[in-house]
């Protein structure tokens, strides 16, 4: 992690007609940094990750994000978001879907062809690279969307809740893949979760929201050493922190 | 091949046996009734082997009804495909546009919820009127009735695409052109098949209405004369030919389908 600032979010206000939704939030995350936002449901995570990535619908009431100290252009920056919801088309292969970003990008055809072949080695899919996503289960169809978006070498990864419907051995699974990657490229996550051992398990830093209207509650720097022990005290006193902080939610 | 093949293989199997069963029962049933029942006069329900003979004769022969059974095949086939094919191209993307921008949808919508409801044989009278009894008036008659469904399910077609799916696609920094070209587009396919696949059968029966009114070749008028010189026999004859036509005409498109239509139906 470096001392630049990649992502700047400032007084950043979200309105729907008359229901405030983020109400004057300001925070920065590093390039290379992991920061995990938790926070209680409906409280506008989701609507944070679509109001920086400029969907319809979501354009911010008030204040500004910007990326490397400009404003948010998805055609300029190099931005991959995994949504909450499934997301891999289903009119391709799990090759077409991995190869999709690249492609828009307009990417030569043999380093497409390379990165896709090392994702699908990556999220271990290759036996399934004519598969099409009604063919696969719900941990594979996740790590479609993981390498779809790994496959750009995005300098901001967005992620909501990707685990958030699977079961436990599956989610440590894919955390650690998860985390592997991020060492492996360096890149800049915003990992959204309100699971808060997934948080304190990945993050280096948590943004803790409170109810709506949100703002942020305490932002609490993350050091437990990697690979990180769910058994570790340390590990248990930052998770039961950060429980306390959300008790009533 | 695994167990799952294995089954879905036999499954297919099994239809195809008692499809051909049911078909011969139809024609042992019919050929009951007729040729050795006699429950009718041959005039009016001929039996099959009557047919097949009168299929046979009009190979070649051209009385009583001015054609061949394939100088009637291609008089039908010319104005079906032509104006199937025209309804095909124009309404398949005019179905596209009015669901995709907003301003056309706006400008169409209206407009073409006026005409949707009007039954296609109804503009048959106006078309003679414009064109006379030649291609044209046929082949714009069938132009509207194909037009009509490849609109409607373009339309729905590209009216189900995800918003996440072009949120995909403009998160990676796409342009509109270009979610339309690789989300909406592909999400509509299935329904734009399905869509075409109606269009067909109802282009291929307006035809034969069309031309039992006005014509003096194809099909249809094959049927409306001989009903006149009371020609049961060629009557059948000309129906099953309509009937094998439209079965041929689903078989090619399906394969079409199967060949563009990737990942299965499901959204
Ligand atoms: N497009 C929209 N139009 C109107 N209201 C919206 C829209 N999107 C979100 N909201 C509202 O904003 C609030 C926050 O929604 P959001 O989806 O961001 O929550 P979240 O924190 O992601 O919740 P969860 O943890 O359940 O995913 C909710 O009250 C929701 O109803
Ligand atoms: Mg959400």
């Amino acid at each position: 992690m470096s001392d630049e600032i990649k992502v700047k979010v400032s007084h950043m206000t979200k309105k729907f007609g008359d229901l405030l939704v983020l109400n004057d939030i300001s925070f920065d995350v590093k390039t290379g940094e992991f920061l995990c936002v938790v926070g209680p449901t409906g409280c506008g995570k989701t609507t944070f990750l679509n109001c920086l990535t400029k969907l319809k619908a979501y354009e911010l009431t008030g204040g500004e994000i910007l990326i490397n100290g400009e404003p948010v252009d998805l055609q300029k920056h190099n931005i991959a978001y995994i949504f909450q919801e499934y997301s891999s088309f289903p009119w391709a292969t799990v090759e077409e879907n991995i190869a999709y970003g690249l492609k828009v990008k307009k990417r030569p055809p043999e380093e497409i062809k390379e990165r896709v072949e090392e994702m699908l080695q990556l999220v271990g899919l290759t036996e399934y690279r004519s598969y099409y996503p009604g063919q696969l289960s719900a941990s594979m169809l996740q790590r479609v969307s993981i390498a779809r978006a790994f496959a750009v070498q995005p300098e901001l990864l967005l992620m909501d809740e990707p685990y958030g419907q699977m079961d436990n051995s599956l989610r440590y699974k894919l955390e650690d893949e998860l985390i592997q990657l991020w060492q492996r490229t360096g890149t800049t996550v915003i990992f959204i979760t309100h699971n808060i051992e997934e948080a304190v398990y990945l993050s280096q830093r948590i943004l803790v929201l409170t109810n709506k209207p949100t703002s942020i509650k305490k932002e609490i720097d993350n050091n437990l050493p990697r690979p990180r022990d769910v058994t570790d005290p340390a590990f248990n006193q930052l998770r039961d922190e950060v429980t306390d902080l959300i008790k009533w939610w | 091949m695994n167990e799952y093949a294995k089954q879905k293989r036999k499954e297919k199997i099994k239809f195809g046996i008692v499809s051909v069963i049911s078909l011969c029962l139809f024609f042992t049933i019919w050929y009951v009734c007729t040729a050795v029942l006699h429950l009718k006069p041959d005039y009016i329900l001929p039996s099959p082997v009557q047919v097949v003979e009168a299929f046979i004769d009009k190979l070649t022969r051209t009385a009583p009804d001015g054609a061949t059974i394939f100088g009637h095949i291609a008089a039908s086939l010319q104005v079906a495909l032509t104006g199937y094919l025209l309804g095909a191209l124009v309404g398949v993307p005019l179905g596209v546009a009015m669901a995709w921008f907003r301003r056309v949808d706006m400008f169409v919508t209206p407009l073409f919820d006026l005409i949707r409801p009007v039954p296609t044989i109804a503009w048959i009278p106006l078309m003679i009127l414009w064109f006379g009894i030649g291609l044209g008036a046929k082949a714009a008659i069938i132009f509207v009735s194909a037009f009509v469904p490849c609109v409607i399910n373009a339309y729905a077609g590209i009216k189900q695409t995800k918003p996440v799916h072009l949120w995909v696609a403009q998160t990676f920094g796409a342009s509109r052109k270009e979610m339309l070209f690789t989300v909406a587009i592909p999400t509509a396919l299935p329904l734009i098949f399905t869509g075409l696949r109606i269009s067909l059968g109802t282009a291929w029966m307006t035809l034969c209405a069309a031309e039992m009114l006005a014509s003096n070749k194809g099909l249809g008028y094959m049927i409306q004369v001989n009903r006149s010189l009371a020609r049961a026999d060629l009557i059948v004859v000309a129906m099953l030919t309509i009937g094998l036509i439209g079965t041929i005409f689903t078989v090619g498109l399906n394969a079409l389908e199967r060949k563009f239509v990737k990942g299965g139906r499901r959204g």
